[in-house]
Parts: structure tokens; sequence; C-alpha cells
């Protein structure tokens, strides 16, 4: 059974189709990226699985269960936890009790909360600011401290929107250093990015938005010969070039 | 290194054992009936402003309507003694209770409600309420309740011809609600409150229902309010709706707590130990100066202290602190929640 | 039936004058999302000033208006400089608390100096007259209050809307830091807009004076029923804040006179947390 299953989700603002007959699977285990252009439903799409938004049609199943139209809230207790595109770190707050407030979902008792807490910042590469002002990191820390907060609740599905953007290219090899390690560790990603050097060469399967509907699913490497998803980068006319200039390489 | 960190360690179990030993005789030494008076007040707006502080200041939901729950509570230990002439003890539960759960029946669809729209609503909800209860009969309406002669003692907590035990107890209400404040800082939902404060949407991302916190530190707070709406008829010796009910009596709740530091343990104690002695010296001072000067200079420290350090003397407090130290511990307290980080 | 009508005008006229008070509250508000617990106290502040000066100079209240209005204008502006900008930053809270403070001094130096007496202005030019329609009575002195402050609304929202000046105080409004780098003096905007929300109570309080008594706690009623309306209305609303202010005269004037004056306030109140349980931001709110 797919750990995630999203069926013809349509999401509209009055007449604009953000999301529209959108479907597709996760397994569990899998790393998933989502990309798109800008503006092609991307975060919407998250936001309808994740419940801040009501869909106006279509189905989510999270491991079976039936989550569509349920609280953000509720959603996380099962499993799925979400991350934002402009993060919201608890800024008066310690990095240590960001953390653990991401903790006491899956632990009441403070105590082994806290414990758990350590391990956590430990393996998020946190340590030496745990105990800093989340309002006082640097953008790249802040994503960090997003994430550590997700995994904190122990989630079996992680969705990261756009934790890369913004980051320095040391910060983003790190994040995916971090990502490859919590792969092994049951943790399934739903990853959506614009930064393709982090999501490529990490990801099981690819799925495409343009204009609010899916134009492509596959591995990475077919995706990227794809020629409606180039199309959607790039616009046609270069497209265009870019195929009259293979063929005729090919006919080199 | 070591022997620096031991002697603060010992410096703060000296002064805690001082406290803990002078506190109980201090009745003893101050033998002067008025300031056992200013004693039990300051003691009793401690608690009350500490049960508002549990809802308005860790939770962020900033309500006037508390004396709603303060005048059920009240009335709850008013009606057993004068209507059905028994002790108040089980008119205090009940009336405890009756707060917590009027208190729940309006949080839940005022939650809904955002900013200053939730603001207004709990005007609103004081206004209708110390109305209706000008007008119900059942409570006396507008005459309230007047205690009949009772036998002293702890039996009927009440005293006529010394404040000695009334100290005492209004001590225990607040080491009981400083306690739960406390044990609610230091666990989940302590720190769940903060979370649906500071920033909901990320708060409901990792999973805190904040309909639900909302609504306990609500039950939570208007029941600990009830009590000390209790203890204060008890201590009066009446009760009518423009005493208990009343807008400004909400609005005394509110101040204390944001004057002494919202969301912070000691907060509302500082503000009591600041507001009630200014407020009660000055009118036995000034009281007759044509009245209001008092709250003219009520009016000016609240203009300066909200204007100039919106977390209060908590906040005064902990500037100084962080000017000497470099490490910042979590604050609880009520930072900035509009405008730049 | 002529009670009817009689029961509606008293009400209108009243909402007229509080519809005038709700959009000085409704402007702060919108802009600078503020809400200003010393409005009632600036109504107070402006009613006896156009007391003393009817009182004691003989003025009218017909022209001394004029003199409270600015008065009360600055009044706002100063407010705005002193104390309100510095809490623009920091919680929501401050500001509100701060005017609370605010209330308490001036309520209280009025107490201090002029006595809680009732003070009520005799023999000006409108007092006892009154037009008859039907069997219907007009009182002079509320007709020409209610229709002048209705007219104050009108010109107000015309500025809002039609003039320059207007679009700068919305753009503040919508965006400030937008505003601002469109070369909008914003901090200019917000003390402009303090003032005049000071100067709607203040030409309201003027007025007033001739049938309505002067006291330190005049303002208190006031004040509650500008935030109910404001907020009924819905955030930065004139329309809304005029609409949900004539139908709180409406009601209260009803409800005192049909059911019983003690019910008229638990109505109203009532009344605002029903309408915002269906429409959370008010009828008009954005």
């Amino acid at each position: 059974m797919p750990l995630l299953e999203v069926h013809n989700v349509t999401k509209k603002f009055g007449s604009l189709m953000a999301n529209h007959d959108v479907s597709f699977n996760i397994g569990e285990g899998e790393i998933v990226g989502l990309i798109g252009p800008n503006g092609a439903g991307k975060t919407t799409l998250f936001n309808c699985i994740s419940g801040l938004y009501k869909v106006n049609e279509g189905k989510v199943l999270f491991n079976g269960i039936d989550i569509t139209g349920f609280p953000p809230y509720r959603v996380a207790k099962l499993g799925a936890v979400r991350t934002f595109q402009i993060v919201h770190p608890l800024k008066d707050m310690t990095v240590f009790d960001n953390v653990l407030i991401g903790t006491y979902l899956r632990e009441p008792n403070s105590e082994k909360a806290r414990q758990i807490t350590e391990k956590c910042i430990e393996k998020s590469y946190l340590s030496e600011v745990k105990n800093k002002r989340a309002g006082d990191l640097t953008i790249g820390l802040k994503k960090r401290l997003e994430l550590a907060r997700a995994l904190a609740t122990g989630p079996k599905l992680l969705m990261l929107d756009e934790s890369m953007a913004g980051l320095t290219s040391t910060e983003v090899k790190e994040s995916v250093e971090l990502v490859k390690n919590l792969r092994g560790t049951g943790i399934t990603f739903l990853i959506v990015e614009h930064v393709m050097e982090a999501i490529m060469p990490i990801a099981d399967k690819v799925v495409v938005l343009d204009g609010g509907v899916k134009i492509a699913e596959g591995k990475p490497e077919e995706i990227i010969k794809n020629e409606q998803v180039i199309e959607a980068y790039f616009g046609k006319k270069y497209s265009k070039k870019l195929q009259a200039a293979k063929g005729v390489e090919k006919s080199v | 290194m070591n022997i620096t960190k031991f002697k603060k360690q010992d410096i703060y179990w000296y002064l805690f054992i001082i406290v803990l030993v002078i506190i109980p005789l201090v009745p003893f030494v101050a033998k002067n009936s008025f300031l056992q008076h200013v004693l039990i007040l300051i003691l009793l707006f401690a608690s009350m402003s500490q049960s508002w502080n549990i809802l308005g200041g860790y939770a962020g939901q900033v309500s006037f309507g508390h004396s709603v729950f303060f005048g059920i509570g009240a009335y709850g230990a008013g009606m057993a003694v004068v209507k059905y002439g028994v002790a108040p003890w089980p008119g205090i539960l009940i009336g405890a209770i009756t707060a917590s759960i009027v208190a729940v029946l309006i949080g839940y669809p005022c939650f809904k409600l955002k900013g200053h729209y939730f603001a207004i609503a709990t005007f609103a909800i004081v206004e209708i309420f110390s109305r209706l209860f000008m007008i119900w009969y059942w409570v006396g309406g507008a005459l309230g309740l007047d205690y009949p002669l009772v036998e002293e003692g702890w039996k009927n907590f009440i005293w006529y011809y010394t404040k000695i035990p009334y100290y005492y107890g209004a001590l225990i209400l607040f080491i009981v609600i400083f306690g739960v404040v406390r044990w609610i800082e230091k666990n989940r939902f302590g720190y769940y409150s903060v979370a649906v404060r500071e920033d909901q949407e990320a708060a409901e991302s990792i999973g805190i229902n904040s309909t639900i916190v909302k609504l306990l530190a609500m039950a939570v707070s208007a029941f600990l309010t009830g009590l000390c709406g209790a203890f204060f008829v008890q201590y009066n010796f009446r009760v009518d709706p423009p005493m208990v009910m009343s807008l400004s009596m909400s609005m005394t709740f509110v101040l204390i707590t944001i004057l002494g530091g919202a969301g912070t343990i000691l907060g509302p104690l500082m503000g009591a130990l600041i507001l009630i002695p200014l407020q009660e010296y000055s009118r036995a001072l000034w009281g007759g100066l044509g009245g209001g000067i008092d709250l003219i200079i009520f009016g000016i420290i609240i203009v300066v202290v909200v204007v100039r350090q919106p977390k209060g003397i908590m906040g005064i407090i902990s500037e100084v602190k962080n000017h000497f130290q470099n490490t910042k511990k979590t604050d609880f307290s009520l930072g900035k929640t509009k405008g730049g980080e | 039936m002529t009670m009817f009508f009689q029961v509606a005008i008293d009400g209108l006229l009243m909402g007229m004058v509080y519809a005038l008070v709700a959009s000085g509250l409704s402007l702060i508000w919108g802009v600078m999302d503020v809400i200003n617990f010393a409005h009632g106290e600036f109504l107070m502040v402006a009613m006896y000033v156009s007391y003393w000066l009817g009182f004691l100079m003989k003025v009218d209240p017909i022209v001394s208006w004029i003199a409270s209005g600015t008065f009360c204008f600055i009044l706002g502006a100063v407010t705005y400089r002193l104390i309100i900008r510095q809490c623009l930053g920091g919680p929501a809270l401050s500001a509100l608390l701060a005017t609370f403070g605010l209330s308490m001094i001036l309520k209280n130096i009025c107490l201090n100096r002029f006595s809680p007496n009732f003070r009520l202005l005799t023999g000006t030019l409108l007092d006892g007259k009154k037009i008859i329609l039907g069997k219907v009575i007009f009182p002079l002195p509320q007709l020409v209050t209610g229709l002048f402050a209705l007219a104050v609304v009108f010109i107000i929202y015309y500025i809002i809307k039609r003039t320059r000046l207007g679009w700068a105080i919305q753009a503040t409004a919508m965006d400030k830091e937008a505003a601002e780098l469109m070369g909008i003096k914003t901090d200019w905007v917000f003390a402009f807009v303090f003032g005049m929300g000071g100067a709607c109570v203040g030409i309201a309080g003027g007025l007033m004076p001739s049938y309505l008594a002067v006291h330190p706690e005049v303002g208190g009623l006031f004040s509650l029923i500008a935030f109910i309306a404001v907020a009924m209305g819905g955030f930065g609303s004139i329309p809304g804040a005029l609409l949900a202010a004539l139908f709180i005269g409406l009601v209260e004037a009803f409800g005192g006179f049909y059911i019983a004056p003690v019910f008229k306030y638990v109505v109203v109140f009532g009344l605002y947390i029903a309408v915002v349980m269906f429409r959370p931001k008010g009828l008009f709110g954005w």
C-alpha cells in the first residue's frame, strides 16, 4: 500500500485553478521530488495535503486513512509533517526549545522528550547553536531548525517546502547529506524544490507540475529529457531551439 | 569556575530559606491592620493576575472578560452562605467549576475571532454578564448579597476580629496558583501554549491542536480566577455586580500582569507588589483631595511602563541581567507579536 | 404607531452621533491597527471645552465645535507622537493599554478639576426648540447635531476615497512599507489620522453639551459603543461603522423602550457577538 495517495486533487481560488486533477502516489521509504516553474501550484498542493487548505475535489489518503479535509494538526499527528517555504521558527525561544516542542508530539513526558530532543539536535548538526535564540540564527540555520523540529515529531512522511532556497552551496550540500542519512531511518520524503542539484541526485522519482496540472512523473533521468518539462521551464521557443540543436547533433 | 558556581547556588538557597521562614511570620511582625490588609490584597491580586496569566500571558489570548469568572466564583461562595446558610466550601467549588464551564462555552466561539475582534468580544461579555446579574433576582440583583453573621473560623472561612488567618488563606491560594503555573511552565502544556501564542500556524503544523490548548488554558484560568473571587467575597462580607463583574476589575487583572511581565511566573507578583500598595496608600492619602489623583498617577505609570518596556518589570530585570551575561535562555514572556523582529 | 417612529427617530439621531465617534475610531483602527481606548475620553474633553466656552464666555455650541474639534485634533496628534508611535513596533496590546492609561489620566484630571457633577448647558441657541412633523417630535439640538455628525462622516469618507491625501492614507493603511517606498511620509499620515480621529470626536463633543450633560464618566459608554460599532462594521470600514452605529442607535432605543432600559446594552452587546459569529471580520471588514 502506498504511504501517500493523492487522487484527483483540485483546488480553486475563485476562478483561478491552482491545482487541477492532480494524482500521484508515494511509496514507503521513497524520496519524491515535486518540481515545476513558479506558480505551478506546488505549495498549494502541499497545503491541500497537510490540511491548511480544503480541496474542492479529490481525495488524499495517508497510510490508507482518508485525510481529506483533516485540520493540519491532525495530519501532523498521523505522521505527515511539513515545513514552510518562509520559515516559521518560534523566534523568542531557544533552538533547543523549538525542537522540544516538536518532540512533545510523540513523547509527552518532559524528561524523555528532552533526551530525544538532544539526539535530534545532534543529528541535525545544530548542537553548537542549541541555546541560541531562534530568531537570531542565519537563514540557513533557521531552515535546518525547521527541518529538525519537524523531524523531532517522529514523522513517517516529511514534506519539505523549498528548504534549500536561499542557502549557500555548502549549506545545500549539508542539507542533502542530512536527507540522505535520514532516508535510511525509514522516513519517506516529499520535497518541493527549485534547486535542481539538491533534488535530482537523491530523488527516486519526480512529479512535475505546471499551471496547476501534473505534466510528468518518472525517474529524474527521464524527466530531464521530457519535452513537456523542458517546455514548461524554458518556454516553447527555446525548447524548439534545443530540439533543433539536438537534431543537428544527432545527424552530425 | 567551580567555586563561583557553588557560591551562586548557595546564595539562592539561603534566600529561599529566608523567604520561606519569613513569609509566614510577617503578619505577626506587621501588626498594623492596614498593612495586613495591603499584604492580603497583594497576595490576592497576584493570585488573580497569575490565573489570568495562564490564558493571557502564556497562551497569548488577551481576555478582558475575566471579571466574569471572578464574579461567578464570588457568587458561588456568596450564594452558599447567604441563600443556603451553609459553609462556603461547596459554593466555592461549584462556583469555580461553573466559571470554568462558562469560560469554555464562551471561549469556543470567541477563539474563532482574531486580534482586536476577540478583545472587544470579551468586553461585550463582561458588559452582558454584569447587567444580567444586576437584574437577576435569584442572586440578589443590583443589591447583591450581604453576609449574615456566622461562626468564625476555617469551617466558614470567615473572621471578624483579625486578619491573620486571611493572610494565611491568601498565602495558600497564592502558593497553589503559582504552583500550577510552575508546573505548566515545565511541561508540555506550557510549551504548547507559548507555541500557539507565538505562531499558531507553525504550532498546528507540528501537531498542536490550538483550539484545545486555548480551551484548556481558558478552563484552568477561569477555575483559578473563580477561587480568587470566592476568597474575595469571604474577605469582604458582601458581593454585588459592580464590585466583582466590572470592566475595571477585568482591566486590573490585565494591567497587573502586563506591568509585571506577562508570560512570566513572577510577573503577576511584581505587578501586584507595585500597584496594590500604590493604589491603597494613595487612596488613603489623597483619596479625599477631590479624588482621582491616585488614578492619575496610576494612569501615568501604565503609559510609561507600557510604552517603554512592554515586557513589564520582568522585562526590565531580564534586560539588566543580559547586560551582565551573554547566554540567553528561553524567554516565555510576551514578546513582539506585531511588526518587525 | 407614532411611538414607534418617535423611538426610531430618537435612536437614529443618537446613532448618527455614534457614527461620528465610531468613524474616528475606525479611521485610527483601519490605518494603524490601534484601538484608541481613550476615544471616549477625547469626547469628554471636547464636551468640557465646549461647555466651559459656553458657560464662561457664552459661546454657543453651534460655533464652539470648531474650538473643541481643533483641540481634540491637536490632542490626537500629540497622543500619537508621544505615546502611540513608540508602541507601533511592539505587541498589539501595548497601544491599547497605553491609551487605557491615557483615558484614566484624562478622566481623573477632569474629575479632579471639575468635580463629578453633571453639567448641562442651558440657554443655547437651539435649547428647547423642536420641529414637529405629524405627531413626531424632532428636538432641534439632537437634530442639528445628528445631521451635522452625518455630514462630517460623509466628508471624511469623501476625503479618504477621493483626495490624494485620502489615497496616501489608504496606501499607508494597506502596506506601510510600500507606501514609504512611494515617498509617503507615513509618520505624518499616522499623526494626521490620529488627529482626525480626535477631531471627529471633538466635533461631536462640541455640539452635544446643549442636550447631554457633561461629567467625567460620560466617555466610558461612548467608547464601548464606538468599539462595538467599529468591530461590527468591520476593521477599517467607515460605511460599516456608519451602518453599525445607526443600527446600534436603533437597537438601543427600541430595546430600551419595548423591553426594558436595563436590557438596552445587553441587546447591543449581544448583537455584536451574534454578528461576529457569522462574520468574524465584521460586516465589511478586510
